[in-house]
């Protein structure tokens, strides 16, 4: 296939630009976070990161090498290889942190939970594309993503995985609503998601349903769970107006935050740069999203419109769980901050994702 | 190209249009909260959580849960715990840490320069993280720190609940004792909400029981100022005790045991022969698990470790010996019950007996005469059991043996029981790769050679016999109870299986079993009591095969070399309540060396069975809790 020089014309710099402005903060985060001031320096995590940015650049620059067309022919092939992926995490993946994640490639450990989100946004958007009938989707016109989508979630969530697995039912409801699901099916829908909640909660394991209990009642466990969030908000809360200053976060340094690269570097960013730090940031995955959204608008066709909104209700879905979750207002699921959360599975979907976008923007000329 | 028709067909997603509107809406919306939040903690209350993170000043204090006490069938207190504490120094708290320890030295009146050297050994630990600098500090030291507190910032006292063995080594091996979590320990415990410096059961009761005696830990979340002071307490969870665990043992009688093991290494054992309840069993030499409470310094705990008598093991479930004469009261039954022995047949013993072309000796010099089984198990004859066993054949001996629970281990919720070993033709084949040869049947028919069996498994052979051939599973806790008094499990008998006997047989072995103690030549004489009639049976476990024909005195052997002798019994003859063995390492014949401890405990047994039953119920009362 020959590169067409009009894409190269339309390659979206926008969105490659912020990409690079969200990976340089996570990286200068992801040093702070691990940033050992009697040895004046932070391993090698921040390079890592470094490195995964180039997996990912590959991964965004493959989505754009394609008509996103293609992706229509694709999407099955890359849900089953996924849903493999999910299957063969429990049986020979690598554990961490009391769940079973990853997969060992040797060079790097792929956690497919994360392309999964992606795989969702595929499925749904190839099934979705046909023109809505007049009256809305029903229930009943909707079994088969039921069944698609429904294996990825259970196999997330045994892992365990519930951050994930939240992330892949509220991605899939996003896009099932933005298909054009009847009111009133959104409801039945409601209705039974509350019904099942008490056989969702047997399910889980002590440690999720304690953040959950102690979301509700912060008294409940103010030595384990509760701890966490209390020094995530004292974090956050003591970087006031404008932050200690870059390395400077006193309770980054002192170890209090838990997965301070991870899911709470949100907590560490906020205690070094204050509201004005939090603002700017805010502010950047703002523009992302309303960019993005203007490409929901300029789609040429409903595939393509369909896609960039499963990509963008990741990224939106991502960053207010996150955010929540480390302010104390939602309880404690495992969600990266997209792009700045230390990563390569992350990092590298979620540019897979952008690529995707790019797609479609660029080809919103071509006939 | 198939694409070409999908492109044709799109003029856009009208419908998507419509709504991506609406999602500006909802971004709007929940960013706009999320701000929110961010401004109210950072800008509202950031002036509180600024003064929160400087020093750090949320705190986490665990308290953990006060382990549950262990009461003995009386209600009388065996382990407690009491209030102790520890004095603990935070160098973060200090402005100038050698100061502050330099200062607390000359309250103390301890040597600066120690005090100095705990700071340095703790140079690596995590920011905030308490040293501890003295456990079970005295109360002079409490006092002094109290009252000096201004003088010490960063020094501060933990009140915890410290383990107390009330009778010290008496029941040592049966308790336990506890000993701070070990690294490895501890990572697999995490989940179960232990953590750095908790206790843990390493032995005992204190291990096998642990989940039931640990109770939950709770604690503080405290706010303290830049002295480490409390300032309040955000939160708390209160800590639940442990629960209480009641045993079958009683303190009197496992007093009595004790006593009379002093000096010798041996055990004794004794049983409810009805119920399989353990009321006694203690092990000797001892160790004070009260050392181990207070914390075990390390050259206390590689004298216990080398010492050759090997305190730290307990003998009534982990000895493995073989049972010397007691064994004959197997092969008896096993005679009877296969019909190969002739009660009233007699033989003659010239005091050896010849198989193949080798000697087997008989214990006493020149014979027994002409014997018959009564005489022969009262008499301890040899030369009978010699030839009986090889009419009987190992392998029915075996089959009996293991019927009265040997071979196996018993199943009590002990630590580390062992199974001891009951031989036949298979298991030598499976072991050596050897037939079974006919000589070594003559061994195993005197409880010598591959058999070993422990004493608590002699013990219960006993109570079955004695009860007319139930055999229970041995136990030690009665029952389990919240700290409020509720039983929250109770453990009944519990049977193993039931032997089936001929009335004849039991008659016979309880007949002879009683005249080994009171009948003329009995070998158990000593036993004899005023109090109660015991039945019983010797025996003489040797530790060395004796090579060549000279009848050699036991205390002419080098100590170690010396026999065990073994005592079992039931008592009172008639109406049996109580089973006992008794096992003094090294000796010499069980008649000399075991026998009289037997008849000690039992009498003493009989002595609290006719204590009134007001006078048990106030002890129950009497058994408080120490906080």
């Amino acid at each position: 296939m020959q590169i067409d020089r009009r894409l190269v014309a339309h390659f979206d710099w926008t969105l490659f630009l912020l990409v690079l402005v969200f990976v340089a903060i996570g990286v200068t985060t992801i040093y702070s976070a691990n940033y050992n001031i009697a040895e004046g320096h932070a391993g090698g995590l921040p390079s890592r990161q470094l490195l995964w940015l180039g997996l990912g650049i590959i991964a965004m620059l493959t989505a754009v090498a394609f008509d996103y067309h293609y992706l229509d022919r694709l999407a099955y092939p890359f849900y089953g290889a996924m849903l493999l992926l999910l299957f063969l995490v429990l049986f020979v993946g690598h554990s961490g942190g009391g769940s079973q994640r990853w997969i060992n490639l040797g060079f790097f450990r792929l956690q497919p939970s994360e392309p999964a989100k992606l795989a969702i946004v595929l499925v749904m958007a190839k099934y979705l594309q046909n023109d809505e009938p007049s009256q809305g989707l029903r229930l009943s016109d909707l079994w088969v993503p039921f069944v698609l989508v429904g294996p990825l979630v259970i196999l997330t969530l045994v892992q365990p995985d519930l951050g994930t697995a939240i992330i892949l039912g509220i991605v899939f409801l996003s896009m099932i609503l933005m298909g054009g699901l009847r009111p009133r099916s959104f409801l039945y829908l409601m209705g039974a998601g509350l019904a099942c909640l008490p056989i969702g909660w047997h399910f889980l394991k002590s440690y999720q349903r304690a953040r959950i209990l102690t979301f509700l009642d912060p008294d409940r466990d103010p030595l384990g769970a509760g701890y966490h969030v209390i020094q995530s908000k004292i974090a956050i809360g003591s970087g006031r107006l404008f932050g200690k200053g870059y390395l400077h976060g006193t309770q980054n340094r002192l170890d209090f935050l838990p997965a301070q690269h991870t899911d709470f570097i949100f907590a560490v960013f906020s205690e070094e740069w204050g509201f004005v730090g939090c603002l700017i940031l805010l502010v950047l995955y703002f523009a992302l999203i309303v960019y993005s959204f203007r490409l929901i608008e300029r789609a040429k066709d409903r595939f393509g419109g369909l896609l960039v909104f499963g990509m963008v209700a990741i990224f939106f879905w991502h960053v207010v769980i996150n955010v929540a979750m480390v302010t104390g207002i939602m309880p404690v699921v495992g969600v990266p901050l997209p792009m700045v959360s230390y990563g390569g599975s992350s990092l590298a979907s979620m540019m897979f994702a952008l690529g995707v976008m790019i797609n479609v923007s660029m080809r919103r000329y071509t006939f | 190209m198939a694409l070409l028709a999908d492109i044709n067909r799109q003029d856009g997603a009208p419908e998507l249009r419509r709504r991506a509107r609406l999602l500006y809406l909802v971004l709007i919306l929940v960013f706009g909260a999320l701000l929110a939040r961010l401004f109210f903690l950072q800008v509202v209350d950031g002036e509180r959580y600024t003064f929160l993170s400087e020093n750090n000043r949320v705190r986490i204090k665990r308290i953990p849960g006060t382990r549950g006490m262990v009461l003995d069938r009386q209600g009388q207190l065996l382990v407690d715990s009491r209030p102790s504490f520890d004095l603990l120094f935070v160098a973060e708290d200090a402005e100038e840490p050698e100061n502050t320890l330099r200062q607390l030295a000359r309250y103390l009146r301890r040597d600066e320069k120690e005090l100095l050297a705990i700071l340095e050994e703790n140079k690596k630990r995590p920011a905030f993280e308490e040293i501890v600098i003295g456990k079970d500090v005295d109360w002079a030291t409490v006092v002094a720190v109290e009252t000096h507190q201004i003088d010490l910032p960063g020094v501060s006292l933990r009140a915890r609940p410290r383990r107390s063995y009330a009778d010290g080594p008496v029941g040592a091996h049966i308790l336990g004792y506890l000993a701070e979590i070990g690294p490895k320990q501890l990572k697999a415990l995490k989940d179960q909400g232990y953590a750095t410096g908790d206790e843990f059961g390493q032995y005992g009761l204190e291990k096998t029981w642990e989940y039931v005696l640990r109770g939950q830990s709770g604690g503080q979340q405290v706010e303290v100022d830049a002295l480490g002071r409390r300032v309040r307490v955000l939160h708390e969870v209160t800590d639940v005790p442990g629960y209480t665990v009641h045993l079958t043992l009683d303190r009197q009688l496992q007093e009595t045991a004790f006593e009379a093991l002093k000096g010798k290494e041996g055990t004794i054992v004794a049983l409810d022969v009805n119920t399989g309840a353990i009321l006694a069993m203690v092990s000797t030499p001892a160790f004070d698990p009260n050392v181990f409470a207070r914390g075990i310094k390390s050259d206390e705990w590689q004298a216990l470790m080398k010492d050759r008598l090997r305190p730290l093991s307990n003998r009534a479930i982990q000895g493995q010996y073989p049972p010397g004469s007691t064994f004959k009261v197997i092969m008896a039954i096993a005679g009877l019950e296969e019909g190969v022995l002739q009660p009233e047949s007699r033989i003659s013993d010239p005091g050896y007996y010849y198989f193949g072309n080798r000697q087997f000796r008989d214990w006493k010099k020149g014979g027994h005469g002409s014997v018959d089984l009564h005489k022969a198990i009262v008499e301890s004859c040899d030369v009978y059991f010699y030839q009986a066993g090889q009419r009987i054949g190992v392998d029915r001996i075996a089959k009996w043996a293991r019927a009265f629970g040997l071979g196996e281990k018993s199943g009590a919720t002990l630590d580390d029981e062992k199974a001891g070993i009951v031989p036949d033709s298979e298991w030598k084949r499976k072991r050596f790769r050897q037939p079974w040869y006919p000589g070594e049947t003559l061994s195993v028919a005197i409880g010598q050679g591959y058999l070993t069996v422990t004493p608590l498994q002699l013990a219960n052979m006993m109570a079955a016999l004695a009860n007319g051939g139930t055999l229970y599973r041995p136990r030690v806790v009665d029952k389990i109870e919240s700290v409020d008094g509720t039983v929250v499990r109770e453990y009944g008998p519990e049977k193993i299986r039931t032997i089936s006997l001929k009335p004849a047989t039991l008659e016979r072995l309880h007949k002879a079993l009683a005249d080994v103690v009171k009948g003329p030549g009995g070998t158990g004489a000593a036993a004899r009591s005023s109090v109660v009639e015991i039945a019983g049976k010797t025996g003489t476990a040797q530790v060395v095969e004796m090579k060549g024909g000279a009848y050699v005195k036991s205390e002419q052997l080098a100590y170690f070399n010396r026999d065990h002798a073994w005592f079992v019994a039931y008592a009172p003859a008639q109406n049996p309540k109580i089973a006992l063995v008794t096992l003094v390492e090294h000796g010499g014949h069980g008649g000399d060396a075991a026998a009289p401890l037997a008849k000690k405990v039992i009498e003493k047994y009989m002595e609290l069975q006719a204590r009134p039953p007001e006078q048990q119920q106030a002890r129950i009362q009497g058994a408080t809790r120490a906080d």
